[in-house]
């Protein structure tokens, strides 16, 4: 019964999907070929993860969305537990508290949430009538929420920044009103205004958080302090140009002035060597795999389908557009890599791992009538 | 059937709905995208040249490379300063894995002290408060050859520690011409601010005193640069364009380091100074002020210890006294106090004095005696110019200053640079005094009295002159008249240009209008050595050639006692200083000078014969005497 009529699927495969990450993958692993100096061992490690994330990805496609949803409570209440576990037992690293030692392996579960905070939604609101009422919103809530604020005391906003807007996304394609929408997004502007010229954020954030929001104001203040990430990006970006000056050819990044130049920072990289059109051609690219996630959801059969196929495919443009934005100056710097460019162990799998779900959710509708 | 259909509707507004917000939300993210593509293009192409002359900027740097110090070299070429390859241990601490087990490694292998360590810890202290990422600091500088290799053997354990040559400043012959030559020391704050920023970068030191300092222009020379591609931690990649500094020119000397080593080993044990001067020339042949110190210490700093024992010693070895020593110049200045007479024609040679040990002046009753007086041997009788030179009377020059008075007096001996300075080229050369009834009264407040003008006229009171005058003055009456100034440096030598200039000391003339009073002086001068009662007589018997001099006794205004000196040092302080002035030979003069002795006794007893010996030495090293 699966599959008739859908040319691009063997083995619960989507090609359309495939061949965009796989091309992006392509440009990732070139950038980082770069922005790692020339560093094979880099790439290669990287590569290895990537062919990891395939594994992982092509392995969930084969999972049918309605076992996932069995799945989904207890997966949540393990990745829960997790957290909890890394607040009391877990390793510090750079200042922040994410990673937990089980002996053989460091786990990062702050990955896992990030698929299981929107599986666990798409479940909630899938046994319940649509549109939501308004226990179920704040149940939902609550089951985002909590995850969240554990995440955040690690402290690591990227990712809880992830996690809020993959449950939030959820809520939004549940059918959520539009005015109740429209002014919580109003009231958490006013929020965010207020938390940035009042000294309420002192109490709420981390001395680094609050001196990356300082930086991101006014980046020039602390050229070689904290702006200086800031500044030497804006620099790589910028001189960059129309064309880029080449791939290894960078100065900002191959003469080391630009920092984490092949993690969080790898945009930067990227831009000075391609310029302006090789960043109109990512961009391109990443839109090109969030429109098929989307047309995706729009083709899913299931509540369940629909409601993860949406909010995996618009997490996916946040996570790009919070780094990109971030690197180039327009958001304040939260810590968050660019998915598929750069260097960096769980996050790739698990970004993967959501394409799996995708295309599982894609290539397991039965034909109707 | 209904409630099926129920259900399908329910479904179909469903994923109407969900369709709805799923195109909502595409919309969304093409505006998200429509706004940062604007962003970067803002970046990218607006602002191009500004993000690209910055990236330039970050990736571009000039070095400085600083000039070759040069060299001085005595009159026959001997080197005195030079720049030797001194070796120095670093580290950068950014590179050091563990900064305690390096310190246990390198504390054997340096003999670090505990001062020492002391010492780096505030550096690399320092350098953290400066934010000064991958700047070297210093461990150890003059390392010896041996330091340099167990150092060399055990690099590879020693992580972020570098051994860099650099050229520091050498004087061979230590503390020999040390107030002459100078030195030079690392650049402090103060200079930081006189010296041109731009030419002294990079340079680690600079002139402090004498030929050093007054010649830093022409040795220090012209800085280069490199243009060179960095990292961000300033590590050079590649270099781009050169300019080669310019080496600091050569000078040579006028002085005669063989005859200033003998110069002062004569003068050696004493609290002395002595200069000579070829009057033809003005060249300074020799200038010794004693004691002296070694100027090796100063380059790369002196530790506190030794520089306090330099500093607080009674003898004061530090002090140029050639340059910077004010004397009463005493009876020494008699010849020139005679040709004032002569000039403003207040006396004839042949005008006589009578000499019966004092004079008094109106209105008061004190007794300004003649030294033959203090010795209890009455006077000297019926003195004229030439007598009162030879047996250095005093009661003829109080009468003669009386009758000039002491601004005639003043105007005449400025002449010969009494109470200006010479305008030798060194270091801090100080003016002396000559005073005149206006200075009196707008320095001290009160008028002059005739009694000052009497002892001004035996060069006491007042006046007070350096070693580097009095040679001068004597070398001007040997050349009667038609001298040149003082001067150290004979040529410059420029290596870029591949050419030497030698430098003529600026002529320097005393014009009388009796041209035949020279002659007067100069016979005078000749008597002290050759006459009958001649001051100075006892020196040149059985001499070949022909002297003239003048000597002088100071008598040392009383002294502050410092509760520091032991008795026989008290005792010592008390005596007389010895002044001596001579030339030689009187026909032709080879050689001008003047030597004070502190506290000597008499100019005949502690000056004289250690002129002499220096006019000998020189006259036979010039074959003018076998």
């Amino acid at each position: 019964m699966y599959n008739k009529g859908y040319s691009f699927s063997i083995w619960h495969w989507d090609f359309l999907l495939l061949a965009g990450l796989i091309a992006l993958s392509v440009v990732g692993l070139a950038v980082l070929y770069s922005a790692s100096g020339n560093s094979w061992p880099v790439v290669k490690s990287q590569l290895i993860r990537m062919v990891l994330g395939f594994v992982v990805m092509m392995a969930l496609a084969q999972l049918n969305p309605r076992t996932v949803a069995l799945w989904t409570p207890w997966l949540y209440i393990f990745g829960v537990l997790m957290l909890l576990a890394v607040l009391f037992f877990g390793t510090i690293s750079k200042g922040a508290q994410r990673w937990l030692d089980i002996g053989f392996i460091r786990f990062q579960p702050s990955e896992m949430i990030k698929l299981t905070v929107p599986l666990m939604l798409a479940w909630y609101f899938s046994e319940r009538s649509l549109p939501p009422s308004g226990t179920h919103i704040f149940v939902a809530l609550v089951l985002v929420l909590f995850p969240t604020f554990l995440i955040v005391k690690q402290p690591d906003l990227g990712t809880a920044l992830l996690i809020l807007s993959s449950g939030l996304f959820v809520i939004f394609f549940a059918g959520l009103h539009w005015w109740v929408f429209i002014s919580v997004l109003g009231l958490g502007g006013v929020f965010v205004l207020l938390a940035i010229y009042t000294p309420v954020l002192h109490y709420l954030l981390h001395p680094y958080q609050l001196k990356r929001v300082h930086t991101f104001l006014n980046p020039e203040s602390d050229v070689l302090g904290a702006g200086y990430h800031i500044v030497q990006s804006k620099i790589a970006i910028g001189s960059g140009g129309l064309y880029g000056k080449g791939l290894s050819n960078g100065t900002q990044s191959q003469l080391q002035f630009l920092p984490e130049r092949s993690t969080d920072f790898i945009f930067a990289v990227f831009s000075e060597e391609f310029g302006l059109i090789g960043v109109v051609v990512l961009l391109t690219l990443y839109f090109y795999i969030i429109t098929r996630g989307l047309f995706i959801a729009i083709q899913a059969q299931t509540t369940f389908g629909r409601l993860l196929a949406g909010s995996l495919s618009l997490t996916f443009f946040i996570y790009v557009f919070i780094n990109m934005g971030m690197v180039s100056g327009i958001l304040p710097v939260v810590g968050l890599p660019l998915p598929l460019l750069s260097y960096g162990g769980t996050a790739i799998v698990t970004l993967f791992a959501g394409f799996g779900l995708l295309m599982g959710i894609h290539t397991h509708r039965r034909m109707l009538g | 059937m209904n409630y099926k259909q129920l259900i399908l509707k329910n479904i179909q507004l469903e994923s109407q709905q969900f369709t709805d917000r799923v195109i909502v939300s595409w919309l969304g993210m093409i505006l998200l995208i429509v706004v940062l593509v604007g962003h970067l293009i803002y970046l990218q192409v607006f602002n191009y040249e500004h993000y690209s002359m910055l990236s330039e900027k970050n990736r571009l740097d000039v070095r400085p490379i600083p000039p070759i110090r040069g060299l001085i070299y005595d009159r026959n070429g001997i080197i005195l300063a030079k720049n030797i390859t001194s070796y120095r241990v670093e580290m950068v601490p950014e590179q050091v894995p563990d900064m305690s087990i390096l310190l246990q490694r390198l504390t054997p292998l340096l003999q670090l002290t505990a001062n020492e360590l002391d010492g780096l810890q505030k550096r690399l202290l320092r350098k953290k408060l400066q934010h000064r990422n991958f700047d070297r600091v210093l461990i150890r500088d003059k390392l010896s050859p041996e330091e340099v290799a167990s150092i060399s053997v055990y690099q590879h354990r020693l992580e972020g520690v570098y051994i860099d040559a650099s050229l520091t400043r050498f004087y061979p012959f230590g503390e020999h011409a040390a107030h002459v030559i100078g030195y030079v020391g690392r650049i402090n704050e103060q200079e930081l601010k006189r010296l041109d920023e731009v030419q002294y970068k990079d340079t680690e030191f600079v002139g402090k005193t004498g030929i050093e300092r007054h010649y830093e222009p022409e040795l220090h020379g012209e800085v280069g640069y490199k243009k060179v591609v960095t990292n961000a931690q300033g590590r050079i990649l590649q270099r781009i364009d050169q300019v080669n500094p310019v080496a600091g020119k050569d000078l040579y000397l006028n002085l005669d380091i063989d005859l200033q080593i003998k110069v002062e080993g004569i003068l050696a044990n004493e609290r002395a100074a002595l200069v000579a001067i070829e009057p033809k020339t003005g060249a300074v042949l020799a200038m010794a002020s004693m004691p002296t110190f070694d100027p090796n210490l100063f380059v790369n700093g002196i530790d506190h210890a030794a520089f306090n024992e330099l500093r607080l010693s009674p003898d004061r070895p530090l002090y140029n006294r050639a340059v910077r020593g004010l004397y009463s110049p005493g009876s020494s200045i008699k010849p020139f106090v005679g040709l004032a007479g002569f000039e403003y024609g207040v006396r004839k040679p042949t005008d006589h004095s009578y000499c019966r040990g004092y004079i008094t002046l109106k209105n008061n009753k004190h007794k300004y005696r003649c030294w033959i007086h203090k010795n209890n041997r009455g006077g000297h009788g019926a003195m004229d110019f030439n007598q009162a030179v030879e047996q250095s009377c005093d009661v003829y020059f109080y009468e003669l200053a009386l009758d000039l008075g002491i601004d005639n007096l003043s105007e005449f001996l400025n002449r010969f640079s009494f109470g200006r300075k010479t305008g030798i080229d060194t270091f801090g050369e100080l003016a002396g005094l000559m005073p005149t009834k206006e200075w009196k009264t707008v320095r001290k407040r009160v008028p002059w009295y005739p009694g000052e003008t009497a002892i001004a006229g035996i060069g006491q009171g007042y006046t007070l002159s350096t070693p580097i005058q009095l040679a001068t003055a004597t070398a001007l009456i040997s050349m009667k008249g038609q001298g040149r100034k003082p001067h150290l440096v004979s040529s410059i030598k420029y290596k870029k240009e591949k050419k030497t200039e030698f430098i003529a000391s600026e002529p320097m003339t005393v014009a009388v209008k009796n041209p035949a009073t020279w002659d007067e002086a100069i016979h005078a001068m000749r008597n002290v050595l050759h006459g009958k009662r001649g001051t100075a007589r006892d020196i040149m018997y059985g001499s070949s050639y022909q002297m003239a001099g003048k000597t002088g006794t100071v008598q040392v205004v009383k002294i502050k006692q410092n509760e520091k000196y032991d008795a026989s040092k008290l005792k010592k302080e008390h005596q007389d200083h010895a002044w001596f002035v001579a030339f030689a030979p009187i026909d032709n003069p080879r050689i001008a000078l003047a030597v004070i002795v502190e506290n000597g006794g008499s100019g005949s007893h502690a000056a004289a014969p250690l002129a002499k010996q220096v006019i000998d030495y020189y006259l036979k090293k010039q074959k003018v005497i076998p």
